[in-house]
């Protein structure tokens, strides 16, 4: 009976990280569902973009108040899991505040310290978060896409991290060693006095009821994340190593399309040439993008890695003048339609059945496509190098390629310069007039 | 004024230092065309041998890949390369972002590969070889402001080449609140500049000039043609037109130099 909560504390930890392990199985999975495309020339300006931009934070900051204040629970996220790591060692092995085993009590007063100081932190800078979304009318948090479970979702990841900081710090409250030895309490001392009334006995009830629930909690919150906006926390850092290294003002030439055009232009091809025998078996390659299966794994990736934060839309000169284009529905909705289409696949015995819906219509509307003016504002501001416009810009060319759907007057757009070599209807004879008339 | 063609050149035997690419936009539209002479007079002066492709150029293709036609968009890229590999084009000029930024970016893979310029970067090369002077004089003391196309910035990170230029004339640059890697778009980009907007309570192009209004110039200075269209329409709705006039760099350095 002696090792019964080491055994339970097993039991949570196997099932809390395979649990983890499985849904990340899944994540793979589906982004995995997406079209090849090679990322991987130029490393070192990979490497570097993701130690600039994932680890440094450095497009989070270029707005000051809220990248400053992400950078808090950033940091704080990050070093007080090394108290996690103490936590679960000591759960395993039944010890108590092992690390004070290994370092000197100075060093260990100094580590608990700087956990606490960041755990308060959090605390009042979650809060602001909460504030902001919540309070402040902020135009980004308000968004149509943002009602019902959006928000909910980022609210809920909120009051873990209340949670979680609270019982940690009222962990160190209630340990009456750790608080008699009088160092690296310099949050917690503070809350002594608010179990003043308890017993010894008690007092270490609630110090293992809050070491409990702190430890359960986490693993419940790794595991919310599968479900959340929050994967940002890990895909951050494959997101900015794979995203694009190009000017901004490229756009990927269609190879499927070059070879069609290649053959249109060769005065040396035979018109009435039979096809190849083995190639009338091909399926034609689809025009642009219409569904998340015609995306590449890039894309995939950007949606899973999108945390919903509304910089993007806030710059989209669409969005500020009031039309539907939202880049970041753009991103939910792709993710929100990869996650059905990944259910489809567990549901049918790991082949996709035709459930007679597709991402454009059933999720993006044309309206919303035909709105972006291609200035890469979004781009520009994902924090995490998200490229929203790659996507807009595949729906169209789906639509104009293979439904013909393109506004009226984009298709005389397209005629005039099929026809005269310009968008507008004049005669290319007239190309140089402008010399001659002043 | 006299403007070689690529045709003419090649009848004597003769190669330019450089092709100015003049784009749909300054060939035919009416506010454009002043942006073509101005640069032309500018080159003139400077004593740049370049040449025009005249009736022998055609679109660029950028409107019809970024409205999703990807098929236009190929054949008329491997058309003009078939035109400037037979002239053995190797450098070229533009006034317009968007011919910039397809020529220089989604051309090469498709057999096209030239050292582009932007005509602000050209100048800005002209004067640094000591081949133009900008006159500080003519413009001195007025307040301008820039508005950064998109396909220029944000699509290419090119921000200093005209703020340099701009400095030149002798003027005081204002920024906009959105500027640089920031700035708002005119509204006329991914091909919106042949359609009417979506349903929305404004056009972007009233808010960005809105925008530019608040740092009361007297001048809003673009580089691209189709800014200029959309900031003179947007200053024209505002009834702005008495004070406040939309001129491309060129022009400015033109009418510094009284050419």
């Amino acid at each position: 009976m002696q090792y019964l909560p080491n055994i339970l504390f097993a039991i949570a930890l196997t099932l809390g990280l395979g649990f983890f392990a499985m849904n990340i199985r899944k994540i793979f999975r589906n982004i995995n569902l997406g079209k090849k495309i090679d990322r991987t020339d130029n490393t070192a300006a990979r490497w570097k973009n993701m130690f600039k931009i994932a680890l440094g934070q450095s497009k989070m900051v270029r707005r000051p108040f809220s990248g400053f204040l992400h950078v808090i629970v950033y940091v704080g996220f990050v070093i007080i899991n090394i108290e996690v790591l103490e936590i679960v060692i000591d759960g395993l092995l039944g010890t108590h505040r092992i690390f004070q085993n290994f370092i000197s009590a100075s060093f260990y007063a100094f580590l608990i310290a700087t956990f606490e100081i960041l755990a308060a932190l959090v605390f009042v800078v979650v809060t602001l978060f909460w504030t902001r979304r919540n309070l402040a009318n902020i135009k980004r948090f308000l968004s149509p896409e943002m009602k019902g479970w959006p928000k909910m979702d980022g609210n809920i990841i909120l009051y873990f991290e209340m949670v979680l900081m609270t019982l940690f710090l009222v962990m160190n409250a209630t340990d009456t060693s750790f608080q008699e030895g009088g160092i690296g309490n310099p949050i917690s001392q503070f809350l002594v006095p608010l179990f003043g009334s308890f017993s010894v006995g008690g007092l270490h009830a609630i110090e293992r009821t809050a070491w409990w629930f702190h430890i359960l909690g986490i693993l419940v919150f790794l595991n919310y994340l599968f479900y959340s906006k929050h994967l940002h926390i890990l895909l951050a850092f494959p997101n900015t190593f794979f995203a694009n290294l190009n000017p901004k003002g490229q756009f990927n030439n269609l190879a499927s399309v070059t070879n069609e055009v290649k053959l249109m232009m060769d005065p040396d091809a035979d018109p009435y040439a039979a096809p190849d025998t083995g190639a009338d078996e091909e399926i034609p390659e689809k025009f642009g993008a219409s569904d998340v299966l015609d995306l590449n794994k890039i894309q995939l990736l950007n949606a899973y890695t999108c945390t919903e934060c509304g910089r993007c839309t806030s710059a989209c000169p669409a969005n500020l003048t009031g039309k539907k284009l939202s880049p970041r529905k753009i991103m939910m909705d792709t993710r929100d339609r990869m996650e059905e289409v990944g259910r489809n696949i567990d549901a049918n015995g790991g082949t996709f059945k035709e459930d007679g819906k597709q991402l454009l219509n059933d999720y993006i509307l044309p309206e919303e496509l035909w709105a972006c003016t291609s200035c890469n504002a979004c781009v520009e501001e994902c924090p995490v190098n998200i490229d929203p416009l790659s996507i807009i810009m595949d729906m169209r060319r789906y639509l104009v390629m293979e439904e013909s759907a393109a506004p009226q007057e984009l298709n005389m757009m397209m005629t005039n310069i099929e026809n005269n070599g310009a968008p507008w209807q004049y005669n290319q004879q007239d190309r140089l007039n402008w010399a001659n008339e002043e | 004024m006299i403007v070689p063609t690529m045709a003419d050149m090649m009848a004597q035997g003769k190669q330019p230092e450089v092709l100015f690419w003049v784009g749909a936009a300054g060939s035919y539209d009416d506010r454009a065309k002043k942006i073509t002479r101005a640069f032309v007079k500018i080159l003139q002066q400077a004593k740049v041998d370049f040449a025009v492709l005249g009736v022998e150029e055609s679109s660029t293709g950028d409107a019809a890949k970024r409205a999703g036609n990807e098929f236009l968009f190929q054949m008329q890229a491997m058309m003009n390369i078939e035109v400037l590999n037979g002239y053995e084009v190797k450098k070229i000029v533009t006034c317009d972002p968007h011919s910039f930024n397809t020529l220089k970016n989604e051309y090469p893979s498709l057999g096209g590969t030239y050292e582009v310029y932007h005509h602000t970067q050209f100048i800005q090369n002209l004067i640094a070889e000591g081949r133009l002077k900008i006159d500080q004089t003519t413009l001195q003391g007025k307040r301008v402001t820039f508005h950064d196309p998109c396909y220029l910035g944000r699509g290419n990170d090119i921000y200093e080449s005209p703020r340099d230029l701009i400095k030149r004339l002798g003027v005081n640059l204002t920024e906009m609140k959105r500027n640089k890697r920031s700035a708002l778009c005119c509204g006329a980009g991914g091909a919106q500049m042949f359609k009417d907007a979506e349903a929305g309570d404004k056009e972007v192009n009233i808010l960005r000039t809105e925008e530019a209004l608040e740092t009361k110039p007297d001048i809003i200075a673009t580089g691209c043609p189709y800014c200029n269209t959309m900031m003179t329409d947007g200053i024209k709705f505002k009834e702005k037109e008495a004070a406040v006039v939309v001129k491309d760099i060129a022009e400015l350095i033109a009418e510094a130099n009284n050419l």
